[in-house]
């Protein structure tokens, strides 16, 4: 089954085009990166996609049908800077937020309802699974920012999504769990099923975990599998720059050039989430 | 002044009885309790929400507030929960369509407050000097609470708990990650105005006891202890509430044997919970910390 379908999409933010011309057809359970500069639009295809923000023009299908009615079956991930310091929340209150904050109401003690004894294992789970249970009864302002980006991972996956959306969840993070963060992206994407949208600034250290990448640059929007679309002509075509792709001897490819041309922010880009 | 009559006996029975001897006090009691357990409630959530500022500048309204009603011969509680009302929702409406919270935000609330304060001295000078409780419009005063003063704080009260609870959850989520929230259909906005209009009853009612300029003693000071010893938002609630109540009661007590203002002992109080509070998660890290040491190594 198809999980997102885009035939010859445009989107503008307050009457100026964002990108258009984008195809992209994304299989259910494929881990899929979008890249490209700041401001050129990675956010707003996530926009789209959540139903925030209507087509310019093309077609659109989320979950077989139109972003609305997925909207309950995506779990969504904002780019954000990390929690500050002095955020008094756990992490575990933050993944059970997740699962049944928009109910109103106050919520009972896991003692006298089943539904909170079901609620708390089901977020007992979710931190298991991405190994965070070793700080997530900590205020999540004390935690490094790999360990905030499992708790907010666990958050978005808590209500079993079909479609996860991650803006930017390797931003603030150092090398090493950039890879560590996209395995477990990778894991969860296979183990259960879930296809993953995954923005990101630099594609090489996600680049081995990846199904399906899709570019934007100056207006464009390029989709594909990364031996498709990550080759020196196409990027260096997209970009406007020359752009190189090598590849290891163990068959892994690697990006060498300028991702972030200065002269490529686009004015009305990405908004800051 | 009951203080000339009143002596601490030490006795709890014949020291309650004495307490509770005069009708104003059982009043006083009555509507600092009301107003402790309003307070710690609202004060927690403003605390985690970073809203102390908004808070003090609806404290700070308070005066104005009270010194129009006095001076147009109208109950004082009106003008608290006129003015309070009416700036909440003006600060609401002002800072609700910013996507973040903190640039602008802190900036258009030091004008409505500066505007505040002005308004209350022009309505102080145009009582002419004369008004006599302008001490007790600031700093706060138990003497002549009425038993219609306590009633309309009850009401208050239990209106603005009920329509908490009601929206508690999705308020805590809204308050602590606002994106996500409304990513997931929680009405960030709408809660954010109906929170800040609630917040400004729950301090006219607070100043009505501990004066414009002390409502932090019952706002501020019971949440920061409780946010100093858990992140739980349960028991952080509950532990908020209790230091509330604690300082209403024993500052009232010492306050009704002492010569000295409730305001200051109301203060003392609250300041030397907070600072236990402090000292003893203090006192728990190195502990924590030689642990985590003694079980790595």
């Amino acid at each position: 089954m198809t999980a997102l379908e885009l035939r010859g999409a445009a989107a503008s933010r307050a009457g100026a085009p964002v990108w258009s011309g984008l195809d992209l057809r994304v299989a259910e359970g494929e881990f899929v990166a979008v890249l490209g500069p700041n401001g050129a639009g990675k956010s707003t295809l996530l926009d789209v996609i959540l139903g925030l923000l209507p087509l310019g023009a093309g077609e659109l299908s989320v979950l077989g049908g139109p972003p609305a009615a997925a909207r309950a079956r995506i779990g969504y991930l904002p780019q954000r800077r990390s929690f500050d310091a002095g955020a008094r929340v756990r992490g575990v209150d933050l993944v059970r937020l997740g699962l049944d904050g928009a109910r109103w109401g106050v919520p009972l003690p896991p003692a006298l309802s089943g539904s909170a004894r079901e609620v708390r294992q089901r977020v007992e789970e979710l931190i298991g699974l991405v190994g965070a249970g070793a700080y997530a009864e900590r205020p999540i302002g004390e935690l490094s920012g790999g360990e905030q980006q499992r708790l907010l991972i666990a958050q978005a996956l808590v209500r079993r999504p079909r479609l996860l959306l991650l803006d930017e969840p390797l931003d603030s993070l150092d090398l090493s769990n950039q890879g560590a963060v996209a395995a477990l992206v990778q894991r969860i994407c296979r183990q259960q099923g879930v296809t993953v949208l995954l923005v990101a600034h630099d594609v090489n250290p996600i680049l081995p975990y990846l199904d399906r990448v899709v570019y934007f640059a100056a207006g464009h929007g390029l989709a594909g599998t990364p031996r498709e679309v990550i080759d020196g002509p196409t990027l260096s075509a997209l970009y406007g720059v020359p752009i190189e792709v090598l590849e290891t001897s163990d068959g892994r490819l690697v990006v060498v050039g300028t991702p972030e041309p200065p002269g490529h922010h686009h004015p009305c880009g990405d908004h800051a989430h | 002044m009951p203080t000339d009559l009143a002596a601490l006996s030490l006795n709890p029975v014949s020291d309650f009885r004495q307490l509770t001897e005069y009708a104003f006090m059982v009043q006083a009691l009555e509507a600092g309790t009301i107003v402790a357990v309003l307070g710690a409630a609202f004060g927690w959530f403003m605390v985690l929400r970073g809203q102390t500022f908004a808070g003090h500048t609806l404290s700070v309204v308070a005066f104005p507030g009270a010194a129009g009603a006095a001076l147009a011969g109208l109950p004082l509680a009106l003008g608290y929960f006129g003015s309070c009302g009416l700036a909440a929702l003006v600060l609401a409406l002002a800072t609700a369509n910013r996507r973040d919270a903190e640039a602008g935000n802190s900036a258009t609330i030091g004008v409505v407050q500066a505007f505040g304060l002005g308004l209350g001295f022009l309505f102080v000078n145009l009582y002419g000097g004369q008004l006599a409780n302008l001490e007790s419009l600031l700093f706060g005063t138990f003497l002549g609470i009425t038993a219609g003063q306590v009633q309309t704080l009850l009401w208050v009260a239990l209106v603005s708990l009920a329509i908490l609870v009601a929206i508690g959850r999705p308020l805590l989520f809204a308050s602590v990650d606002p994106e996500v929230a409304r990513a997931g259909g929680v009405p960030v906005r709408a809660l954010a105005v109906v929170f800040l209009v609630l917040l400004g009853l729950a301090v006219a009612a607070t100043a009505q006891i501990t004066g414009a300029l002390l409502v932090f003693t019952l706002l501020v000071m019971p949440a920061a202890t409780a946010q100093q010893l858990t992140a739980r938002p349960g028991p952080g609630l509950a532990i908020s509430v209790a230091c509330g109540l604690v300082v209403v009661w024993v500052g009232l007590t010492i306050a009704y044997f002492s010569p000295y203002p409730l305001g200051f002992w109301a203060t003392s109080v609250a300041f030397g919970l907070y600072l236990a509070a402090r000292l003893l998660v203090a006192a728990r890290r190195p502990r924590a910390r030689a642990q985590l040491a003694a079980a790595v190594s």
